[in-house]
């Protein structure tokens, strides 16, 4: 329930404030955000543990139900194999998210909830987090060589204990393309057929909503890495790579090809509104995280959901995949606690992930040998998806500097959708302006 | 903000009052006295000055949030991002012009007709009163449902009376960014109309009900000893519209930021400042000066409001 959640958070966009805080906010602004590293650093926290000592402290941010109660039951599970208390705090999580930055330098806990991406790789650069490449030993042999590569920081040592993860794709209702005599496209041309096929069908082709501004991403990841490959894909997020490039305006002009047919409307509908369109049959196919079945209710209208990765264009194939990983990281301090590390092997296990996939059903495990007795057809078809992948990437939202995501991305991406123009000397320079300052 | 200035010239007249007793005063006094100016003193600097001026020391530096040693200085380079390099900022400044005008010229006039309509003492005029004023205050979850109801593209109400929803010429309210900056101020009138008929309400109760008969006696029709009287003699609520007017179209916020976070045709300096200082687009030096920026601008107004209430106080 997690990517749900975390989408719906992002979508609904941290809806709780009210005017009171937000004028504080401004007014008090930047400081106050530079007193609270001071003023958590007072609040003490937690002993520090040494090692061998058995108990392991563990900080949360799925803070949603089914989350909350997974996470419990693996550590419930844990302490029963090994001993080892792990006491867990709940934060909610948007407010975990944000709060980051304070978190890891004031009294963090042994080990805490994020994801793979650049922002473990940022944290991981300025010494807040604590190699894991002993555990990794452990437990390496579970995972795809694509989840490795996820979870290792820039200094090639590993961080992050992968825990689920969920695909982006094109999904679709098996019913009407059977009905209109569909087939599943490989290549780009043959998507463009089919869009122009459906269109005249009087279909919407390509389901698209972006007035939350994020879910676009997706579809400007998927062209970046079927057109320049994975690792530019990487590189141009770290901003490794120039924008002011011909091989970024390629991603926009390719897009423009396929602007027609994704729906005219996007910029006033969110992915819910999407999903909907695409469950009414009103559109042909919808370019979404997993976490789209979830607005599925209607079990009838669920089963006949179906999946197929985005078509190849002129590299790779269909190596890469968009796969957000959600996982486990270890604080600076957590790295002396030998308990905290036995905590992630145990999550990095088959065995610890069947018990977190108990409660919460709705991800994919990733590592092997999980059970997948209990999935559906589309949940065994996504997990495939999955470990056959070369490559994954996580979103351009995590696998980017947050700012860049949200301050330039998501203006240029929604002005890009309303005309089809796109300034990239100007993304150059933004970004050349936001990451200078991290 | 402008709330701010007034303790501080409270602190003087306390202070300046008994000065000339000065002798009179026991050590008690003295305490009371230094802990009744300390207090909201220390409460201003804490709250506003410090992070106000923090925030303007900030404007100038790169900093990314973590240890205190990786502020570096950027100098100008903020400001000079903002004004050339980051696409919404223009925009966002036409929007807050835009929303000033529409409040002044639209809003507050309609509230002032309000006020003057319900303190005919018409029958129900608490009713129509407590429904003006109800959009006042309402939460800004609350808001949004309210508005999304009334400007959904599919299933709004506006396109339903408008007999074009759920087809294809139905007006995208919220996502055409042509149309939406209307619709959110349509929605900023709804609310800020309730607010200045209150204010108004209130200051025609004030005015001595023996300048309307005198008008009256002299041949004034209704509309001229309106405006001619009651509306001049209304100048103190006058000169707090003028400035609530101005200060709501600078921190206009909460109804494009439930619509969209203010992106897409609603950009706003406040919404601007929330999106790089709060949560995870976190930019230190450009949110500080994009802060410092609407700090400046709404200095001109409140400069204004100051001028003329301490002129006045000179005055009498």
């Amino acid at each position: 329930m997690t990517m749900h959640e975390d989408a719906l958070l992002r979508a609904s966009s941290q809806g709780g404030w009210d005017r009171r805080t937000l004028l504080k906010t401004f007014g008090a602004g930047a400081v106050a955000m530079a007193g609270i590293p001071l003023l958590t650093a007072c609040t003490g926290g937690s002993a520090p543990a040494s090692s061998g000592s058995t108990t392991a402290t563990f900080g949360s941010g799925s803070s949603d139900e089914v989350p909350k109660a997974a996470y419990k039951a693996v550590t419930d599970a844990f302490q029963k194999k090994s001993g080892v208390a792990i006491t867990t705090n709940v934060v909610a999580h948007n407010d975990f998210q944000n709060k980051i930055n304070t978190y890891l330098q004031g009294s963090p806990d042994d080990s805490f909830t994020w994801f793979a991406g650049y922002r473990m790789q940022y944290y991981a650069g300025k010494g807040l987090l604590a190699p894991i490449d002993d555990v990794w030993e452990k437990v390496g042999g579970n995972y795809s060589d694509a989840l490795k590569k996820a979870s290792t920081g820039a200094d090639g040592k590993m961080y992050l204990i992968p825990n689920y993860n969920y695909p982006w794709g094109f999904f679709y209702r098996k019913s009407l393309w059977t009905e209109k005599g569909y087939a599943v496209p490989k290549t780009f041309d043959e998507l463009k057929a089919l869009c122009t096929k459906m269109k005249g069908d009087g279909l919407i082709p390509i389901e698209f909503a972006d007035k939350d501004g994020w879910p676009a991403m997706g579809t400007f990841d998927y062209l970046n890495m079927r057109l320049n490959g994975y690792q530019f894909h990487m590189d141009l997020t770290a901003h490794k790579e120039s924008w002011d490039q011909k091989k970024v305006s390629d991603v926009f002009d390719t897009w423009k090809a396929l602007l027609p047919y994704q729906n005219p409307n996007a910029l006033g509908m969110t992915w819910q509104d999407s999903a909907k369109s695409l469950a009414d049959k009103k559109s042909g196919m919808y370019l979404l995280g997993s976490f789209l079945t979830q607005q599925f209710t209607d079990k009838a209208i669920a089963d006949d959901i179906d999946f197929f990765p985005f078509p190849e264009i002129a590299v790779e194939g269909q190596d890469s995949i968009e796969a957000p990983i959600d996982g486990l990281l270890l604080s600076k301090k957590g790295g002396q606690n030998q308990s905290a590390r036995d905590f992630l092997a145990y999550v990095g296990t088959p065995e610890g992930q069947d018990v977190y996939a108990s409660v919460d059903s709705s991800n994919i495990a990733t590592a092997k040998g999980a059970d997948t007795s209990k999935f559906t057809p589309l949940n065994k078809k996504l997990a495939e998806a999955i470990s056959g992948a070369k490559n994954i990437s996580q979103f351009f939202d995590r696998d980017a500097l947050p700012a860049m995501a949200n301050n330039v991305m998501i203006p240029a991406l929604q002005s890009f959708i309303k005309d089809g123009n796109v300034d990239v000397k100007n993304l150059e320079a933004q970004a050349k302006s936001l990451y200078a300052a991290q | 903000m402008s709330v701010s200035t007034n303790p501080s010239a409270r602190g003087r007249k306390a202070t300046a009052a008994p000065a000339r007793r000065v002798r009179r005063l026991s050590g008690r006094d003295k305490v009371v006295l230094g802990l009744m100016v300390g207090v909201p003193t220390l409460i201003q600097l804490v709250l506003v000055w410090i992070p106000t001026l923090m925030s303007v020391g900030l404007s100038f530096t790169r900093w990314n949030g973590l240890e205190l040693t990786d502020i570096k200085p950027a100098g100008g380079d903020n400001y000079q991002f903002v004004a050339q390099d980051y696409p919404p900022f223009w925009p966002a400044v036409q929007h807050n012009v835009l929303w000033l005008a529409f409040l002044a010229f639209v809003a507050t006039p309609l509230g002032l007709l309000l006020a003057v309509l319900l303190d005919q003492n018409i029958r129900g005029t608490r009713i129509y009163q407590s429904v003006f004023f109800a959009p006042v205050m309402l939460s800004l979850a609350l808001i949004g449902i309210i508005w999304q109801l009334f400007y959904n593209r599919d299933s709004g109400f506006l396109n339903f009376l408008l007999g074009t929803a759920g087809t294809p010429q139905a007006v995208d309210w919220f996502g055409d960014s042509s149309v939406n900056i209307w619709a959110a101020l349509f929605a900023a009138t709804w609310r800020h109309a309730g607010y200045v008929m209150i204010l108004y309400l209130a200051g025609l109760k004030g005015v001595d009900p023996t300048l309307r008969e005198a008008a009256q006696i002299d041949g004034a029709n209704a509309v001229q000893t309106f405006f001619q009287v009651i509306f001049p003699a209304m100048r103190p609520v006058n000169i707090i519209i003028i400035v609530i007017t101005v200060i709501e179209s600078l921190r206009a916020f909460d109804i494009v930021y439930v619509i969209n976070r203010g992106t897409n045709g609603l950009e706003l300096i406040s919404a601007l400042v929330i999106q790089n200082l709060v949560g995870e687009g976190q930019v230190i030096g450009i949110g500080s000066a994009l802060a410092v920026i609407l700090l400046v601008i709404s200095l001109i107004p409140i400069t204004f409001y100051l001028s003329r209430a301490f002129g006045k106080d000179k005055e009498a």
